[in-house]
């Protein structure tokens, strides 16, 4: 006879068979993501969801009977006053289970399961990745650091700390008595008066002190100045390096022709976005900068809800956006996304302005700058900001899409970062 | 031996208690009732690992598969909503023989886990003629771990989704990969040449001049391509029951090793064949041992009177069986017949009355009920175990009753209930409801065409007027055809009539 304890073992081995069975029902799986995105409330995109798919795209398909062809026998237990040859008036109007429960029967129930919040998000992004990673791909490989985490009973010479080291051996030694060494000076210093002084009584005050002074000496050996359990070293522990950062300009255009179901769409882009970018940085830092004629710098809930009314000049929130990335977040140190969502309205004048802000300072800043354009309707109107940022194509940390439903938002989001997108 | 040091007190287990405690039971079970046990090795593990083993089949390894993710998920998902309560225990027939435990259960529940399965379900396991014939204890780990590997393999190599596709196939047809008769002693090619010369020999011995003077029979050329046909039959050995190993034998177009992994699948399905023969009575020798084991270890003063009031709770909640009008009813409780027959057996042998002596003369009153058990065990199925041991006493405890449920009537009709003129019926179908080969449907191969268009015709002798539901058979044809590289044709026979009631067809993908 033998106990094993298999406690230990790796759980979830059937973690690859899950893999396996996601892969079949990818399709649908696909289809309950992009619901999830349409009907859940934008914040809590970020936990899992729960699948439900029709068995018969994962049925596992065997040779069995017909429920409701041929006859068949039961034997079953609590007969209560039932006589041979009675009738019984078939249940749930004669579709032939019988009250034995036909073993043949399959139910086709919807398959119920979870995915998980990583699972879930995995499929969500499938395929997509940032563009322009190669930039600064160093650092989104975090990087580990040294830093000190308290002290060891053992380590390498190099590493003893000598401050540590001492208060315990100061602390044993005089826990144990040792005796200090002037005291030691003191009495070999006495002894040596009382030798000068050699004579009678005086012999007998010699032997007592140089007993003492064997006394003292031996005790002294007994009690190491310096044992080996006070030693402590310095302890130090590999610890992620922060640096992993990204910051995320959300540029919106406030004048009174956003509607709210205008920003709304904006809104949902700037989300997906958000985390899209939480899944490759350790943070990601978020500006939100919205404009009329004047930009400025406003938080969250502003920014989606607040209203105000004037003209359109794009070029104000670009300066804001410059000027916050240099106080605050330099290059070297940060990843830089923008989204810029805009029904396409722009002051003619300020064209050129913002044209010439992008193409010589901000793209080249950025990492990926996209340009969303909200609209309610198709229409063959090409609205200034489309046709003037036509010219920045070709620039590969720009893209731009136009979206006129929320259905259309995941499939645009998808396109300005499927994997495969030519930067050209 | 009476009034022993407690083995244990309260509910909380270490290992140390559990190797005293399994001494204890061995001392009763091999001693005193005379198991024959494999060496046993009990494995705790967590519930989450347990969920694992739920979802391969309840075995400790298995090759990949998306439906066994599938089963996971489900699992899972019904076990952390409370939905569904995982089982105490989970036994592998080999050996050594492997139980699981998990570690929630508590001190008793984990003796009563050791003596079901560790005895019960071993002695069986080690001692029923369909296991030992069909089975290989000592080697299923390592076939499973070669399978797992094979498998592995075969996905590097050949790409998951081919492999995906075999296995898909070979799983639809898991239970049409049976084989139900003694396995064929293989022929050796010797014996072979050694029957065509006998044959030979005969025909000399035997020859007359006379018949050649016969005038010959018109239809000639047909009685030729019949003779043909019938040769090639004989050849396949036709008619085929275990589709799974006709298709790996004989499928024109599959590589050698999806040859092998359909073995694979067939030989997984062929090991878990006993285990559906025998769940009644597995289930019942398992229950009955750990009922008499645990009342012994109460008798003898090694677990206490709380320990004995936990098990009987845990074991009336087994063998709980619902009358047919309770809301919990979900047909007969393996657990619950299976303990009452072997309960009413030791009935018999000890106190029989004088129905008992007629119907089972060779065992009322015979006393030693642990030998009958035991013969029992080793010798039959449920099929025949039921046919066989099933008393008029236990019929009328369980007040058992007969229903035939026909599709085209408007009732059901209680055709025989317990008294004198149903007894024999009542047992003769309930042994019925248990024969395996009943229970599935019966399609054989009856044809393949190896030389022509290579078409494979499956018959479905249909008794009873139980057709196949066609979406699943439409489906299952298709793998099928897609395993055997044509078309594929299923006729429905059906076995009184020779009537055919339907036809399926199928054409592989290509």
């Amino acid at each position: 006879m033998q106990v094993i304890d298999r406690r230990q073992n790796p759980k979830s081995k059937s973690l690859g068979n899950r893999q396996r069975f996601l892969r079949r029902i990818k399709s649908q799986i696909r289809k309950t993501v992009k619901d999830a995105i349409e009907n859940r409330s934008v914040t809590d995109l970020d936990s899992g969801e729960k699948v439900s798919v029709t068995a018969n795209e994962i049925g596992e398909p065997t040779f069995g009977f017909d429920a409701a062809e041929g006859s068949r026998n039961y034997v079953i237990p609590g007969n209560h006053d039932y006589r041979r040859g009675d009738r019984i008036r078939k249940p749930g109007g004669g579709s032939g289970s019988g009250s034995g429960g036909s073993p043949d029967g399959d139910g086709e129930d919807a398959f119920v399961f979870m995915l998980s919040r990583d699972e879930f998000l995995n499929l969500f992004f499938e395929d997509l990745e940032l563009p322009n990673l190669a930039k600064r791909k160093l650092k989104s490989v975090a990087s580990e650091k040294w830093s000190r985490a308290g002290y060891a009973n053992d380590g390498s010479p190099q590493r003893l700390n000598k401050y540590q080291t001492m208060r315990r051996s100061l602390a044993r030694r005089i826990a144990l008595k040792r005796p200090r060494l002037d005291e030691l000076n003191r009495l070999e210093a006495e002894l040596e008066a009382a030798e000068s002084r050699a004579d009678g009584d005086h012999g007998e005050e010699a032997k007592r002190l140089a007993r003492l002074i064997e006394e003292t000496r031996d005790r002294m050996r007994a009690v190491p100045f310096l044992d080996p359990v006070d030693l402590r070293y310095n302890r130090f522990e590999q610890t992620p390096k922060p640096a992993t950062q990204a910051v995320m300009f959300c540029l919106m255009d406030a004048s009174a022709s956003m509607t709210e179901s205008l920003k709304d769409l904006a809104k949902r882009f700037f989300i997906l976005l958000h985390l899209f970018l939480n899944r490759h940085y350790r943070s990601v830092e978020l500006v939100f900068i919205r404009h009329t004629y004047t930009a400025a710098e406003v938080d969250e809930e502003t920014f989606f809800h607040g209203r105000e009314t004037g003209g359109t000049v794009v070029s104000s929130a670009l300066e804001v956006m410059l000027r916050i990335i240099r106080e605050r977040y330099p290059v070297q140190d940060w990843n830089i996304y923008a989204a810029q969502a805009s029904d396409g309205h722009n002051f003619d004048h300020d064209m050129p302005r913002t044209i010439e802000l992008l193409q010589r300072e901000i793209l080249d800043l950025c990492q990926y700058y996209a340009y969303i354009e909200v609209g309610e309707e198709e229409s063959s109107y090409v609205s200034a900001l489309w046709s003037g940022y036509a010219q920045l194509e070709a620039h590969p940390h720009f893209a731009r899409a136009t979206v006129l439903d929320p259905t259309e938002i995941y499939p645009v989001f998808h396109n300005l970062f499927a994997s495969n997108r030519q930067a050209s | 031996m009476d009034n022993r040091t407690l083995l244990y007190e309260g509910s909380e287990w270490d290992f140390n208690h559990l190797r005293r405690v399994h001494d204890a039971i061995e001392e009763i079970g091999v001693g005193e009732m005379g198991l024959d046990v494999y060496r046993n090795q009990i494995e705790v593990i967590t519930s989450d690992q347990m969920l694992d083993a739920y979802a391969s089949f309840g075995m400790p390894l298995m090759y990949s598969h998306w439906s066994f993710g599938k089963r996971y998920s489900r699992e899972a998902l019904l076990y952390r909503k409370g939905a569904q309560s995982l089982a105490y225990e989970l036994v592998i027939n080999s050996d050594p023989c492997v139980a699981y435990v998990i570690e929630e259960n508590s001190m008793t529940m984990q003796t009563l886990v050791i003596a079901h399965a560790c005895f019960g379900h071993n002695h069986f396991f080690k001692n029923n003629y369909l296991f030992r014939q069909w089975t290989h204890a000592e080697r299923v780990l390592d076939d499973l771990a070669y399978a797992k590997r094979f498998i592995a393999e075969c996905e590097e190599r050949y790409g998951m989704q081919a492999v995906e596709r075999t296995l898909d196939a070979a799983h639809a047809l898991m239970s049409q990969g049976v084989s139900r008769y003694a396995p064929q002693r293989p022929v050796r090619s010797q014996d072979a040449v050694l029957k065509a010369e006998s044959r030979k020999s005969h025909h000399e011995a035997t020859y007359n001049d006379l018949w050649r003077t016969l005038p010959k029979p018109k239809e000639d050329a047909d009685a030729d391509d019949n003779a043909e046909r019938e040769y090639d039959a004989a050849a396949l050995r036709l008619p085929e029951e275990n589709l799974l190993r006709f298709l790996s034998l004989h499928a024109p177009k599959l590589k050698d090793w999806q040859r092998e992994v359909l073995d694979i699948v067939r030989k997984t399905a062929q090991y878990f064949y006993p285990q559906q023969q025998t769940q009644l009575m597995n289930e019942g020798c398992a229950t009955f041992v750990h009922y008499q084991i645990m009342n012994r270890l109460h008798q003898t003063g090694q677990v206490n009177e709380a320990a004995m009031l936990e098990f009987l709770h845990m074991h009336t909640a087994v063998v709980t069986q619902p009358d047919f009008d309770d809301k919990r009813f979900r047909g007969l409780n393996p657990y619950a017949l299976g303990f009452a027959m072997m309960k009413d057996i030791e009935r018999i042998c000890q106190s029989p009355e004088p129905e008992d002596e007629e119907w089972f003369p060779e065992i009322a009153g015979q006393g030693d009920f642990m030998g009958v058990l035991r013969d029992a065990w080793a010798d039959f199925r449920d099929e025949s175990f039921v046919l066989q041991f099933l008393s008029p006493h236990l019929i009328r405890k369980m007040r058992l009753f007969a229903v035939r449920d026909a599709s085209d009537a408007p009732h059901l009709s209680v055709e025989a209930i317990h008294d004198e003129s149903g007894y024999r019926e009542i047992r003769h179908r309930l042994a019925q409801q248990y024969d395996l080969s009943k229970r599935d449907p019966e399609i054989e191969v009856t044809e393949a065409d190896l030389k022509g268009n290579r078409r494979l015709v499956l018959t479905h002798r249909v008794r009873d007027g139980k057709t196949l539901s066609s979406s699943n058979c439409n489906r299952v044809l298709r793998h099928v055809a897609n395993l055997w590289g044509y078309r594929v044709r299923l006729i429905e026979i059906d076995a009184d009539s020779g009537q055919t009631l339907n036809d399926y067809d199928a054409v592989a993908l290509p």
